[in-house]
């Protein structure tokens, strides 16, 4: 890729300024469309043997959306990163494609599981290019949100408790339902929001925290007055994990502060500090609580068989892997359906990837996730300002925490989570965030990688007059 | 703050990695392991997605497949004549698995079986279909519906085998099942099922090679074969020193004949056999012992938990720890002695055979979809319980119970019959309808095409001779005829 041989000149402006890539990021824009366009022409032909009706329609959609997200780029952040948009359009495009390809299967998609979701998930997708073209446009610089560290504070807290007050799905309370409109996941916005007000935060008293320390045993302890801050967070975290019910979220939330923490503060004491509280919590409240502990004994044994005698879907979900093999059994030839309910379409959407496109595809899918984390961590390096280079990292972490977290957990590596896959699920909270978080990523290296506007002509040569006698 | 961005950077690296190394565990180390988990439906949706091999009778399938649109399953098992056919191929169902040849030939009759792996993959090349292989029988038509039909609607089981290959010839049990009736997953499948399960007459168990009956008299013919073997009889004209009634050694227990016969007083072996004498051979077993009577019955095939046709058959029981009583008991077939009808014919076929015993065998060949061979069953020999001399000394006798005796019922025009007759006791007391037995050879110039086994249940089976003479031996007639009139 020859955005790497640009790395030298993101970080220091040359007076010859960095050239805007925006051609890169047309052309992977391309294959960006083109990918998911074949694989919706591929379910088709597996399942129907003809070409879908609706494929000409589907291309227009999807290159209409990526044409004017690319536009707007162009003219609103000519210098940002040229890879973020592509990746997350591919995987925004595939996401549909499968949401598609598990919409044709007629025992999944009854009335009552709420029919097919397709639709909704394009419409929600556009919803989210628009959301992301808002941010281009009206964010002209990403330090204004350092003025709202306080506020996002109070709207990121009403985010996370909001859930506690409206029943359960799927086991985990991590939906508001307002009725008439839908159900939202506010975990997905608060996870902007809260990486803003940690930015912002932590920009102010890095220092303090950073410098006010005492030495023992070869780490610097915090002050005690400095704990403050992670212990309320770790404490809020932990809240959510026993009245939520939600793991995914609360290791998101308590491990972005780490990172950021450590961030702003280069003390290693702070992750030891962190990751000593967040196995105390785990460990406490694993032992404590039943739905935790089922979670565990699920992730323990995969494939023993639920109390009825039925098959559990975690079972369901690893046989749904194991089928796909290396090369998987190609588009709309699986049977992930076997999960049962929506959760295919959304949680074990991987599962799906898993089975048809093989672990090849499955470890392309996961690649493509390596590279916009990737991109996202470059850019909070290139970032000039301390802000910009805490919120870019704490955005890119909670990406890689929620890749992290929803893959591990429906592959078995860890507990599962009730989270959903970035761009790829069924869901429109999570793809409207998501396509928010690369906006203000875009944002934050476009400032990054702009040119130094040239210096002002030096006014004093015109006005000072040498009075010659 | 660059330096510890970069950690950050590293550690999300390590987590993508963690995330492709736990995905190359499960779809690469584990998927092998998955794809055949007994709780993955997969395997079941993959054994329904293809017509399936048929199972050939005569050159003709009994089994066919048809499409259906019950969900995950495209094709469902169909059965030519089921009921008739049951007992050999057993049931393929949508909803309960595969049982008996459906499932011991599964993979071969789906086409997954390793060995097809070529076939497999030439038809995956060419953009055909997987074909099922085929599973050759080696059962006959004519004798298997002679054994059915002979059966009719009473309880009952008839097993029939080539004395000089093994080969099983019939093995019909009544009352049957459709397995048709239960191939589907439809609510009447399931109602099928459950109606079978609780069914008293318990139609799908497998009677000939599954069921284990008291054999009666007819294991006085395995209590011969263990007196000639062990010298006790030389010449079977020869008087006997025995008793009317006999008291049971060690103690007053009179053991009686049923009826008077007036012969079996000191009667001959030929003769005891003819009228079915309890006193010579209650004698005879408790003269010789237990181990002996043991040992022949063992060569014969009792007590062997395995004998694999290749579906497994019951464990046909001879007591190893019986006394002296129990003994003498035992050599007319009571107390503990139990045999399935595979095994009785099993006697009856070693002794047609000159004392040889054939391992019985029900697959002939498993063909590949292009009806190549790719496994062929030849006949083993499983034991010797008798010498060639004693075991025509022993045919003699049985032929002298066709001739004159119980089992004049079963005589053939064009060949000579052995046999003998029993009554099988079910419940305490009798409390249960007795069966009749019925087992017997044919032989011909060419030696014995046939040894069949019947056991028939029979309300009137007050007289244990009369009863199997009556009701059995016919079913064994029309069998014999049927394999001799199908070799002609």
């Amino acid at each position: 890729m020859s955005s790497t041989v640009n790395t030298g000149n993101t970080t220091t402006i040359g007076p010859m300024g960095a050239p805007s890539r925006r051609n890169t990021e047309l052309a992977l824009l391309v294959f960006a469309v083109l990918i998911p366009v074949f694989a919706y022409i591929n379910v088709g032909l597996a399942k129907e043997g003809t070409v879908p009706a609706g494929v000409l329609g589907y291309t227009g959609g999807l290159g209409l959306l990526a044409g004017i997200a690319h536009v707007m780029v162009r003219k609103f952040a000519p210098y940002a990163d040229p890879l973020m948009l592509p990746v997350a359009t591919l995987l925004n495009g595939l996401g549909l494609v499968l949401i598609w390809r598990l919409d044709q299967e007629p025992t999944i998609t009854t009335d009552a599981l709420g029919g097919a979701m397709a639709p909704g998930q394009l419409m929600w997708s556009t919803l989210g290019v628009a959301l992301f073209l808002g941010v281009l446009v009206f964010l002209k610089d990403h330090r204004v949100l350092q003025r709202y560290t306080y506020i996002s504070m109070v709207v990121a807290l009403i985010l996370l408790i909001l859930p506690m007050f409206f029943p359960a799905r799927f086991g985990a309370r991590i939906w508001i339902t307002i009725p008439g409109v839908g159900s939202l996941q506010p975990g997905e916005f608060a996870k902007i929001i809260i990486a803003v007000f940690f930015a912002g935060y932590l920009m102010v008293k890095r220092d303090a925290l950073a410098l006010a320390s005492r030495r023992f045993m070869g780490l610097y302890l915090p002050r005690g007055r400095d704990l403050g801050p992670i212990l309320v967070i770790w404490a809020l975290s932990l809240m959510i994990l026993i009245f939520e019910t939600d793991l995914g979220t609360s290791l998101l939330f308590f491990g972005l502060f780490v990172i950021m923490l450590y961030v702003a503060t280069e003390r290693t004491s702070w992750v030891v500090f962190g990751l000593t509280l967040s196995a105390a919590g785990a460990v406490t409240v694993a032992t404590f609580a039943s739905h935790v502990q089922s979670r565990v004994d699920n992730w323990l044994n995969p494939l023993s068989l639920a109390e009825n005698g039925g098959v559990t879907e975690t079972a369901q979900a690893m046989y749904t892997f194991g089928a796909g093999g290396i090369l998987g059994s190609g588009l709309g030839q699986g049977y992930s359906r076997l999960i049962g309910g929506i959760a295919p379409k959304s949680d074990y959407i991987l599962a799906t990837v898993g089975e048809e496109l093989g672990l090849t595809g499955l470890m392309a899918i996961l690649v493509l996730y390596g590279l916009l984390i990737e991109r996202g961590l470059r850019t909070a390096l290139a970032a000039r300002d301390p802000f910009g280079k805490l919120l870019a990292v704490g955005l890119a972490g909670a990406f890689a925490l929620q890749v992290f977290v929803v893959a591990g957990g429906v592959t078995g590596l860890i507990p599962l989570t009730g989270m959903t896959m970035p761009f790829l699920a069924q869901g429109g909270s999570s793809v409207i965030a998501n396509w928010a978080l690369i906006a203000i990523l875009l944002r934050i290296s476009d400032t990054a990688r702009r040119p130094a506007p040239a210096p002002a002509p030096s006014t004093d040569a015109e006005m000072t007059q040498v009075v010659r006698p | 703050m660059n330096k510890p961005l970069r950690r950050v950077a590293i550690f999300c690296g390590l987590l993508v990695l963690a995330l492709l190394v736990r995905v190359n565990w499960v779809q690469f180390v584990q998927a092998e392991e998955l794809q055949s988990d007994k709780n993955n439906r997969r395997v079941a949706i993959e054994r329904y997605s293809v017509p399936r091999g048929n199972i050939i009778v005569d050159g003709k399938a009994i089994t066919g497949s048809t499409k259906t649109d019950s969900g995950d399953f495209e094709y469902k098992r169909t059965y030519k004549n089921g009921e008739m056919w049951a007992p050999v191929t057993g049931y393929a169902s949508q909803a309960y698995g595969a049982d008996k040849l459906e499932s011991l030939y599964d993979e071969i009759l789906t086409g997954s079986d390793d060995r097809l792996f070529f076939n497999r993959t030439i038809d995956m090349l060419t953009g055909k279909e997987q074909k099922g292989g085929q599973v050759v029988t080696t059962l006959k038509r004519d004798a298997q519906e002679a054994a059915y039909k002979g059966l009719g609607d009473k309880k009952g089981a008839v097993a029939a085998i080539d004395p000089s290959t093994g080969a099983i010839l019939a093995l019909a049990s009544t009352p049957s099942y459709d397995p048709s009736s239960i191939a589907g997953m439809t609510d009447t499948d399931q109602e099928n099922y459950q109606r079978l399960l609780k069914d008293p007459d318990k139609p799908m168990n497998n009677r000939p090679l599954r069921e284990t009956f008291f054999p009666g008299s007819t294991f006085k013919v395995v209590t011969a074969a263990a007196a000639l073997e062990h010298g006790l009889i030389d010449d079977i004209d020869a008087k006997t020193e025995t008793p009317a009634p006999y008291i049971l050694p060690n103690t007053k227990t009179e053991l009686k004949n049923d009826g008077p016969h007036p012969t079996c007083e000191n009667g001959s072996l030929r003769e005891a056999l003819r009228v079915s004498c309890n006193t010579v051979f209650g004698k005879l077993g408790a003269d010789m012992g237990r181990d002996k009577l043991v040992e022949t019955a063992e060569k014969f095939g009792f007590n062997d938990p395995e004998i694999d046709v290749p579906v497994r058959a019951a464990r046909s029981n001879v007591s190893t720890e019986m006394d002296k009583p129990q003994t003498a008991l035992s050599a007319i077939g009571q107390f503990e002695t139990a045999a399935t009808p595979l095994q009785m014919a099993m006697v009856t076929s070693a002794v047609a055979n000159d004392g040889k015993l054939m391992k019985p065998y029900m697959v002939d060949q498993l063909r590949a979809p292009n009806l190549n061979v790719i496994e062929q069953t030849s006949p083993e020999e499983m034991s010797r319980p008798l010498s060639p001399e004693n075991a025509q000394k022993l045919q003699q006798a049985m032929e002298t119970v066709v001739e004159k005796g119980t089992g004049t019922g079963a005589q053939l025009p064009n060949a000579t019959v052995g046999g003998k007759t029993g009554t099988a006791q079910r419940g305490v007391d009798n409390s249960e309808k007795p069966y009749a037995w019925f087992i017997s050879y044919a032989k011909t110039d060419q030696g014995s095409p046939v040894a069949v086994a019947v056991v028939v249940e029979d309300s009137d089976a007050s007289r244990e001779d009369i009863s199997g003479g009556g009701l059995a031996a016919p079913i064994a007639k029309s069998v014999m005829q049927a394999v001799i009139d199908g070799n002609k």
